[in-house]
């Protein structure tokens, strides 16, 4: 909302307050101000000059010299060049003297053109930032040439041209919520700055003379769906004279961000803005049998609105028609067949209020929002449509554009119980936790025109936002000033406490740091192509995905079954970029349909890594580490592929999945050359995957201390050779079953293929570390369990290496 | 005659030691002078040619020089050692300005940072950390926090659908319902979380970002602590000079409804470019919870009171680490991401 300065000088007089505490006021009562502009704010040094003489330019056959008198602006008389047709001696023109400034921060200083001498410019209307439908009497590919206009004060020689044609009012911008459409308009700023500032303000009831006539003669009114409209008020103006509004009205349009058009468009949107009820005008001629009907619209009904577009309607649409047709969109736009225009002799004014979530869903149906849509979907006053019509009627009689027929037709169907809201002033300082006093309490309200009665508080019927104690304490509060309630803090007992699953995601990324992984944050959606980069099969399930039906673009249009695409994403980009190394991990959500309402969403943890001395084991070390770090034991790995559909984004030989008793619960590798070719990743790159909620049954939290060992311990050292295709795992498993208890440990230390191993065969070297909390083991005692380890590798076809 | 062969070797020993500068040559006095072989023990065996008078005094004699070879020995062996730890150390000299060999550590994203250290602000005044779905039914979303279907409220959330009914939720409001459903009063929670609106793009947008919600409802919670509440929360976290300003604001589930502003750090409300010449800069939102919604979810507003409020986690990321552009916390560059 765009509140002119002036108009609001109609109602409060704020003439003397600077405008930035008007600005600051308002903005903590409530109504928040955006922005404030001077009109014309960067003119300067132009002003009103006559034209004395014009003669042609010697050495041109397109330019004229100029003689203006400026008046008491300069004490000379001044000659000016311009290339401009349209000025004859006698006009009044703007003049841009020299060292004068125009908009768009042009700079005007004297100079010659073509030999002769110039000080200054003459303006046109673009020029100073204007249009013709700012002063239609004037051309826009020429000089401004100025009339003296009525209902103003004429302007005089020399004057400052902002003053001179009311060029310099000042511009407020409001940020209105939803809840307040009484504040998008004149009056209603006007009641909010009386109760900020505690001035005066004064609103007139609209009067007119009219003319005699039986209104139920010329035009029939029937609400057939009262639902959606509660109130239709109709008034006819006969005679119409189509033309040019006063300069005062065009001044205030444009200041409230509305382009003039013609007298009783005008007039529609001047009421608009001060009352903040939008209105329509029909020529009479095209309402056929002169009966307007309020319906729903039949199913594929048409109409051409007023911009020319034929829409078609739908059986939920409410429609103004008369006996054949539509002639509106309820509350959204006129047609245009019915629409004012330059021969039109006699109009028909509405004043009506619609129900505000059908203005809404119609609106956005046929995908117009116009400002009365705007208005009428937040819920508007059926009360204040009569003095709206009656405001119309007033400047119609002022304007001289018309004779306003004194009868009205008012089909009324609106609730008008005033609604009164419990007053209850100790439960507002309980609430607010203040000690307002009960006369500051009604003062508030009573500043916003509410009225106390009997215990209860009457709003406005504009305040249609009030409807419960809690709204009165909020008007009480604003008013009395938000920042004069206390500040205390909460009292009572509270036990709070992060969850396991929060304590377990916190342990996860404290590791990862530990272990040098930078922490990445990434979108929640992806593209369903992503599926392609990281290979998944066209069969995996991890396609199936939850789909948002107005994503921004493709590339952020279905959530991620799946954090990988995102970690090779941020790669790829760290490699653009030139990132020698990183190390990197996410915590984060993926969205697995589950055939419910609601998918799940469970964390995962993925860590990628390219760069420095990373390679697969070392991706391995980093996820062994988190998972020991975080108390997850005994699980295993396996290039057996099963559990993950991110598979096949790894190297076929070069990838793991991790299982606790048999469950798997994270895979690893080296990516696939294709996947890092997808990504433009021009180094080997290894990536992640940890299913972190599944881990919450399986980490250990709870930690027993283990006495520290009493007894030294055992150490063998074997070397074994093995069929070179044997996981090593399984020679581990094998130690790990013939030690029995007393094992401590078992450390791979060397693995070995070459000169002095057969073909097809590796060495592997153990070092087994065994210890009994009983006593010192024996030399027989380890020795045995030595044996026992070769009778149980002999299974595996591996022997002690010669 | 063996007097004056002891004062001779005690001299020569003396003599011998002082000059001498290594270990090893040290070792080889020792054994010339004390040694089984040594000078000394020469004489003592000819002791036994000597007068009964004789004996006594050269033995005293000769114990004296022998202890006066065996203190210099040690006092010289001493400061052999010294020196040689000295020069040792002087040749282990490193220049101490070459570069430190970099051990990996890796850190958080500055948006958890930031989050951390909320939750720990929050969790010391007793506050849970709730959990809620982000893809979330219109219910939770809207409709229980008072924004029934065609609320015009609801266009100032442009809103991911999946379908008529489920959606990306725009605000994690949606996690107070399922508290308030689920758990009676006392209740004092915050929820952070991702939230999701159809903004596109640019350095002070993201169709994604984080959002920290916080609820309260008990017996006399009032407006004066949320008020508290929140002045304390932004101390913490901008320190003690920080002010705040409440400005009337609307929100359909919370009643009175407030925007918060923080006084500008640059010019000290004075007005400068970076709060716009406003003064002040918009940090969150919050209110007093709007009784139909304590009421949708079974809570009796004659009762219980309570308040909300909701920040924006990146805000104050970007604010506490001046960072100017939002899209750099999505884009997880390395060089961005060692900042912090």
């Amino acid at each position: 909302m765009d509140l002119s300065m002036k108009w609001l000088g109609d109602y409060i007089d704020v003439s003397d307050m600077p405008i930035k505490e008007f600005c600051s006021g308002l903005t903590i009562s409530g109504s928040k101000v955006e922005r404030w502009e001077t009109e014309g704010g960067e003119i300067s040094k132009v002003v009103v000059g006559k034209i004395l003489s014009v003669v042609p330019h010697e050495n041109s056959d397109h330019l004229v010299v100029c003689k203006v008198d400026v008046g008491h602006a300069s004490p000379d008389i001044l000659q000016i060049v311009t290339g401009a047709s349209n000025v004859h001696e006698g006009d009044f023109v703007p003049v841009a003297m020299d060292g004068s400034t125009l908009p768009g921060g042009v700079k005007i200083k004297k100079g010659k053109l073509r030999g002769v001498e110039s000080n200054g410019m003459l303006c046109s209307l673009g020029e100073l930032g204007l249009t013709t439908h700012d002063f239609p009497y004037a051309i826009a590919d020429g000089i401004f040439i100025m009339q003296q206009e009525e209902d103003c004060v004429p302007f005089e020689l020399g004057q400052d041209i902002r003053e001179a044609i009311g060029f310099d009012d000042t511009s407020v911008e409001f940020e209105i919520t939803s809840n307040r459409p009484d504040c998008m308009s004149v009056i209603g700023l006007a009641r909010e700055t009386h109760a900020t500032f505690d001035r005066p303000y004064t609103v007139k009831k609209p009067a007119y003379k009219g003319i005699d006539g039986d209104i139920n003669s010329m035009l029939k009114v029937t609400i057939h769906n009262k639902e959606l409209c509660p109130r239709y008020i109709a008034g006819v103006v006969k005679n119409v004279k189509i033309g040019m509004s006063p300069r005062w009205m065009r001044e205030r349009l444009r200041a409230s961000g509305v382009r003039p058009i013609n007298n009783f468009v005008d007039i529609t949107n001047y009421v608009m803005l001060e009352y903040g009820h939008p209105m329509h005008a029909f020529d009479i001629r095209y309402i056929d049998n002169s009966e307007i009907n309020i319906r729903n619209a039949k199913e594929g009904e048409k109409i051409t609105t007023l911009d020319g577009t034929e829409r078609t309607l739908t059986e939920k649409m409410l429609v103004i028609a008369d006996a054949n047709k539509p002639v509106a969109v309820a509350g959204v736009m006129g047609g245009e067949y019915s629409g004012i225009m330059d021969d039109t002799v006699d109009v028909v004014f509405e004043a009506a209020c619609f129900d505000g979530a059908s203005v809404r869903t119609t609106a956005k149906a046929l995908g117009m929002r116009t400002d009365a849509s705007a208005r009428f979907e937040k819920g508007l006053d059926p009360q204040n449509a009569y003095p709206a019509l009656m405001r119309a009627f007033e400047l119609v009689e002022m304007l001289g554009c018309g004779e306003v027929v004194k009868t009205i037709i008012d089909a009324d169907y609106s609730d008008k119980t005033p609604k009164g809201v419990e007053f209850d002033p100790v439960w507002i300082n309980n609430f607010l936790g203040a000690d307002i006093p009960e006369d500051v309490m009604r003062s508030c309200l009573e500043k916003l025109d509410f009225r106390i009665e009997n215990g209860k508080a009457y709003a406005p019927s504009v305040r249609i936002d009030i409807e419960c104690k809690a709204d009165i304490a909020e008007e009480v509060a604003r008013i009395y000033g938000y920042n004069n309630i206390p500040k205390t803090i909460i009292r009572g007992v509270a036990d709070a406490k992060l969850t396991e699953k929060q304590k377990l995601e916190r342990k996860t990324a404290n590791a990862m740091t530990a272990l040098g992984a930078y922490e990445i944050t990434t979108y929640s959606f992806i593209s369903p192509k992503y599926f392609d980069k990281i290979r998944l099969p066209m069969d995996s399930t991890l396609r199936k995905t939850v789909v948002i039906s107005n994503p921004l673009g493709e590339d952020t249009s279905v959530m991620r079954t799946t954090l990988l695409p995102s970690m090779c994403e941020v790669m790829a980009r760290n490699y653009n970029n030139r990132n020698a190394a990183v190390c990197l991990f996410e915590l984060g959500s993926e969205y697995i349909p589950n055939g419910g309402e609601l998918p799940d969403e469970p964390v995962r943890l993925s860590v990628g890594a390219y760069g420095g001395d990373m390679d697969f084991y070392g991706i391995k070390g980093i996820v062994d580490s988190m998972l020991k770090n975080i108390g997850v034991e005994d699980f295993e790995y396996s290039a057996e592929m099963n559990g993950f559909g991110e598979a096949e984004a790894f190297h076929p030989g070069r990838r793991a999945v991790i299982t606790k008793d048999g469950k798997a619960i994270g895979i690893l590798g080296e990516l696939h050359p294709e996947t890092l070719e997808n990504y433009g990743i021009g180094v080997k790159a290894y990536a992640a995957k940890v299913n972190v909620t599944e881990l919450l049954d399986i980490a250990n939290a709870v930690k027993t201390y283990k006495p520290l060992p009493k007894f030294p311990a055992a150490v063998r050292d074997l070397a074994i050779v093995c069929d070179e295709n044997l996981p090593v795992a399984e020679l581990e498993k094998a130690i790990k079953r013939a030690v029995g208890n007393t094992l401590e440990s078992v450390t791979l230390f060397d693995v070995y293929k070459g000169k002095q191993i057969a073909e097809g065969k590796k060495s592997v070297a153990y070092s087994i570390a065994m210890r009994s909390h009983e006593g010192t083991l024996t030399d027989e005692q380890s020795d045995a369990a030595v044996k026992r380890v070769l009778k149980e590798l002999e299974k595996l076809g591996a022997e002690l290496r010669a | 005659m063996m007097k004056e062969q002891l004062e001779k070797i005690k001299a020569l020993a003396e003599s011998e030691l002082e000059k001498c500068g290594a270990a090893d040559a040290l070792e080889a006095l020792r054994v010339k002078y004390l040694g089984k072989k040594g000078e000394l023990t020469a004489i003592l065996k000819q002791m036994g040619g000597l007068s009964a008078e004789e004996r006594p005094v050269v033995g005293q004699l000769a114990n004296s020089v022998r202890q006066t070879i065996e203190e210099k020995l040690a006092a010289r062996a001493a400061e052999l050692k010294s020196e040689l730890a000295a020069k040792k150390l002087k040749e282990e000299t490193l220049d101490v300005t070459l570069p430190a060999k970099p051990r990996a550590v890796g850190k958080l994203h500055p948006l958890t940072v930031t989050l951390n250290e909320v939750k720990e602000i929050f969790l010391g005044m007793g506050f849970e950390v709730a959990e809620g779905p982000e893809v979330e039914t219109d219910y939770y979303c809207f409709e229980a926090l008072n924004m029934p279907p065609h609320h015009p409220a609801r266009d100032t959330q442009d809103t991911f659908y999946i379908n008529e009914n489920v959606l990306l939720r725009t605000q994690t409001s949606s996690v107070q319902i399922r508290t308030m459903e689920n758990k009676k009063p006392p209740i004092r929670i915050i929820s952070p979380g991702r939230v999701y609106r159809s903004d596109a793009v640019d350095a002070t947008h993201s169709p994604l970002f984080h959002q920290i919600e916080g609820l309260v409802v008990d017996k006399g919670v009032t407006m004066a602590d949320l008020n508290g509440t929140l002045e304390l929360l932004m101390k913490r976290l901008y320190g003690e000079d920080c002010q705040i300003r409440l400005r009337p604001h609307h929100f359909p589930y919370t009643e009175p409804s407030a925007e918060v502003d923080m006084m500008c750090f640059n010019c000290h409300g004075a007005g400068c470019p970076m709060c716009k010449n406003e003064g002040y800069i918009e940090l969150l939102g919050a209110g007093m919870v709007h009784p139909k919604v304590l009421e949708g979810c079974g809570i009796d507003p004659e009762v219980y009171s309570g308040f909300a409020f909701g920040i924006g986690l990146e805000r104050i990321t970007m604010g506490r680490y001046q960072i100017s552009d939002m899209r750099l916390l999505y884009e997880n560059d390395m060089r961005f991401l060692g900042q912090f």
